[in-house]
Parts: structure tokens; C-alpha cells; sequence
């Protein structure tokens, strides 16, 4: 099964939470349904982005700091955690 | 009776119709941005003018009713769900104790109002329930929505389901909008070229947009070469401090204009290129970033006379939903 983490506002994609700091998740990451995977910024507000279920990064749809709008898909999970997945 | 807020959205303020009389002492209008969208709203449940309503930006509330009402939402494209089923836009419709109310993503526009029947009933704050969050007064305690806040509601006089807003009469939103401005009054610092740039930019809305400005880039603005008078700063895109009018458009250093809007400071020292007209302000407010915008230079006869059709436009829905 494959699911789609949605963007739920119009911003700034943000994969880091900070610019010197590592991305929040990357292809491979196992994520829980509480797993914050990137943040939008918008009116100086960071607004963190949750996965909502749990499995694997399967693709990242969207470069750093890129402009998205409400409902475009950021990434793509894999429901079923497949093989040599980074834990 | 009333309504607990189960989330909050991203930034959900309550909203009449404005404060006036004070923005000289520093405190702005504040209010709904999209003036006529929260006025249809309130029409649709059959509220008085001045009731207070939700204005949503981006992201829709989540909200349980704990009793009966009526509701509309107009504004953006946010699809409204009660109980994750879908209604309609632009039209009254009722829930029951116990239902909630939630919202699909946004499709189009910025900010979507939502009026419940009775409106909200918090304390007037200088003759406002409008929320101005940097100013902390109005709304509930002067902030935007928090979860699990309780938003209580009047009593309801002669609410009814099933009224529409004529399609003709809804707001479209475009992805490239045009906005009228005024020149002026500083933009004689502007070079010709500046003055070129400026009206001929499809300028792109950034992520900086809220209820206090909304800053789009696109272009550098050239300003005259001149000597900085006594307590303008050097740069050039500064003045000796002034009064802001809200819709006025500031450039600092020529680059970013900015559009004031409702909860907008009252002055300060940069140079006002040109000023939206007052009948464009809430396409201004339903502008999501992203977007992109031409500042269409109008004369002062062409805004007033925008205004009377704006003014008409409000008419004519008060009486198709009467």
C-alpha cells in the first residue's frame, strides 16, 4: 500500500529543521504515524508536517525549500516496511 | 450554547466587520479581510451586519457543536464537511448537538469565513469583537483560536437553511489577479523606470503574507538620487515618517512591496509608491502566495466609481437574500 503525505497549507517545503541540521526524514526512513517529516513555512510560521501513518519513505516529491500549495503531495510512503529499510 | 474547537487550523481569528475610529492612536481597523465574503456569510444564517464571524486562513477548524445551528462559509474554496460529508460553499446549512464541522484542503483563494447563526459572542473591545492579535484585544483574549477554546454563540433570531449566494455574485479567484492602485503619495521618488517597473511586474506573492501585509517580489524598484532630508533614513526607499492608509504600498530598499492590510501599523518611514483601492482590498486578502499580481494604476474618479459598484454589489445580495 502506498500512501501520499500531503502538504496542508500553501508555503515554503522545509526537509530540515534547521539549515546545518539533517533532514527530518530521507528515502528509506521508517516513520510512525507521529513522525514529523518536513516543515511549510507560511506568515512566519513554521508548521511542522506529520507523516499520519506508519511505514516507509518511498519517494520525496519536492526539492528544499521549495513553494507548495495545499494538497500537493510532498512524499510518498510505503505502508509495508520492505527490505534493508533504514531504521 | 456555542462550539468547542477540537483544532484550531493554522491561523483562525474572529472577525466583524472592523474597529474604527482609532487607527490615529495606532490601534488598525482589523476586521475580515474579505469584507464581502464574511458580509454574505452573515446574510446566509440571517445575522445582523455586525455579527462576528470565524476567518480562516489556508487551513480549515475542526469544530463540535454542542448545540443545534445554522452555518455558512464563504470566502476561499475550502470545502466544507460535516461529520466528513460534504456541503456546499456559499450556502446555509444546519447541524445538529454533537455533529462536526471540518474542512477538506483549499483549492482556491486565501481565507474562507465561517457565521453561525446568533454570531459569536465575545466582549466588544472599543466597539469590535475584530480580533488584532499584535495589539492582544478583541476575540478571545486577543489570539487566534486554540484548541480546545469554547466559542460561544447569541441568541438566534429567525435563522434559515438553504439560502444561496447567487453564482454571479461569488467571488472568483484567480491564480493571476489584477489589483487597482492609486499612485502615489511618494511615488515622485520613483524614476520613470521605477514607475515602469512597478505597474509592468507580474509580481509573485511570498509566503510573507498576513493580516498585518502581504509582500510579493518580482522586480527592483529605481528611486531618484537625492539628499536625505532631516530624519529620512539613507536608504532611498526612506521618508520622514508618515501615516500608513491601509491598502498603501511600501518598497523597502525597492525591492518587496508591500500591501498593508487590516491589522497593518499606522506609519512609519518608507516611501508609498501607490495605494490599492479600497474595492479591491479583499481580492488583496484572498490572495494566497504564489500568486501572481499587476498593479493597475486607476484615477481617483475610476476608485469611486469602483466603490459605488462595490457598494451596489452589497445591495443587490442583501436583497436577493432577503
Amino acid at each position: 500500500m502506498s500512501h501520499e503525505i500531503r502538504s496542508p497549507i500553501p508555503g515554503v517545503f522545509y526537509r530540515r529543521p534547521a539549515p546545518d541540521q539533517d533532514p527530518y526524514v530521507v528515502i528509506g526512513s521508517r516513520i510512525e504515524e507521529d513522525t514529523q517529516v518536513a516543515l511549510v513555512e507560511v506568515m512566519k510560521n513554521f508548521h511542522p508536517v506529520v507523516a499520519g501513518v506508519v511505514g516507509v519513505i518511498a519517494s520525496i516529491e519536492v526539492e528544499d525549500g521549495g513553494m507548495v500549495g495545499p494538497g500537493d503531495v510532498l512524499m510518498t510512503v510505503d505502508e509495508a516496511p520492505g527490505e534493508g529499510a533504514v531504521p | 450554547m456555542g462550539v468547542r474547537v477540537l483544532k484550531p487550523g493554522m491561523s483562525t481569528t474572529i472577525q466583524d466587520r472592523g474597529r474604527y475610529g482609532y487607527y490615529s492612536v495606532g490601534i488598525p481597523p482589523s476586521g475580515s479581510l474579505d469584507q464581502f465574503s464574511s458580509f454574505a456569510a452573515n446574510l446566509l444564517v440571517g445575522n445582523p451586519d455586525e455579527a462576528a464571524v470565524l476567518e480562516c486562513t489556508y487551513l480549515g477548524p475542526q469544530l463540535l457543536f454542542e448545540a443545534p445551528c445554522v452555518v455558512a462559509v464563504t470566502g476561499a474554496d475550502l470545502p466544507p464537511l460535516v461529520n466528513r460529508v460534504p456541503r456546499p460553499l456559499w450556502e446555509s446549512f444546519e447541524v445538529s448537538e454533537g455533529d462536526v464541522l471540518s474542512f477538506d484542503y483549499l483549492t482556491a483563494g486565501a481565507r474562507a469565513y465561517i457565521a453561525f447563526s446568533g454570531g459569536i459572542d465575545v466582549p466588544e473591545v472599543l466597539g469590535s469583537r475584530s480580533t488584532y492579535t499584535l495589539g492582544s484585544m478583541g476575540g478571545i483574549n486577543g489570539r487566534v483560536l486554540a484548541e480546545g477554546d469554547w466559542i460561544a454563540l447569541g441568541p438566534v433570531d429567525g435563522s434559515r437553511v438553504g439560502r444561496a449566494v447567487p453564482e454571479a455574485l461569488r467571488p472568483t479567484h484567480p491564480y493571476q489577479r489584477e489589483i487597482r492602485v492609486m499612485m502615489g503619495l511618494f511615488d515622485h521618488r520613483l524614476t520613470a523606470t521605477g514607475r515602469e517597473t512597478f505597474l509592468g511586474t507580474d509580481w509573485r506573492l511570498t509566503p510573507v503574507a498576513d493580516r498585518t501585509g502581504f509582500r510579493y517580489q518580482g522586480a527592483e524598484l529605481e528611486f531618484k538620487d537625492r539628499t536625505p532630508p532631516f530624519g529620512a533614513g539613507s536608504d532611498p526607499s526612506n521618508i520622514v515618517d508618515a501615516p500608513y492608509p491601509i491598502g498603501s504600498i511600501q518598497v523597502p530598499s525597492g525591492i518587496e512591496p508591500i500591501v498593508l492590510h487590516r491589522d497593518a501599523v499606522s506609519g512609519g518611514g518608507y516611501c508609498m509608491v501607490a495605494t490599492v483601492i479600497g474595492a479591491d482590498m479583499d481580492d488583496v486578502g484572498q490572495s494566497p502566495p504564489n500568486i501572481t499580481t499587476r498593479f493597475v494604476e486607476v484615477d481617483l474618479e475610476t476608485a469611486l466609481q469602483a466603490r459605488r459598484d462595490r457598494e451596489a454589489r452589497f445591495a443587490r445580495l442583501r436583497e436577493e437574500l432577503a
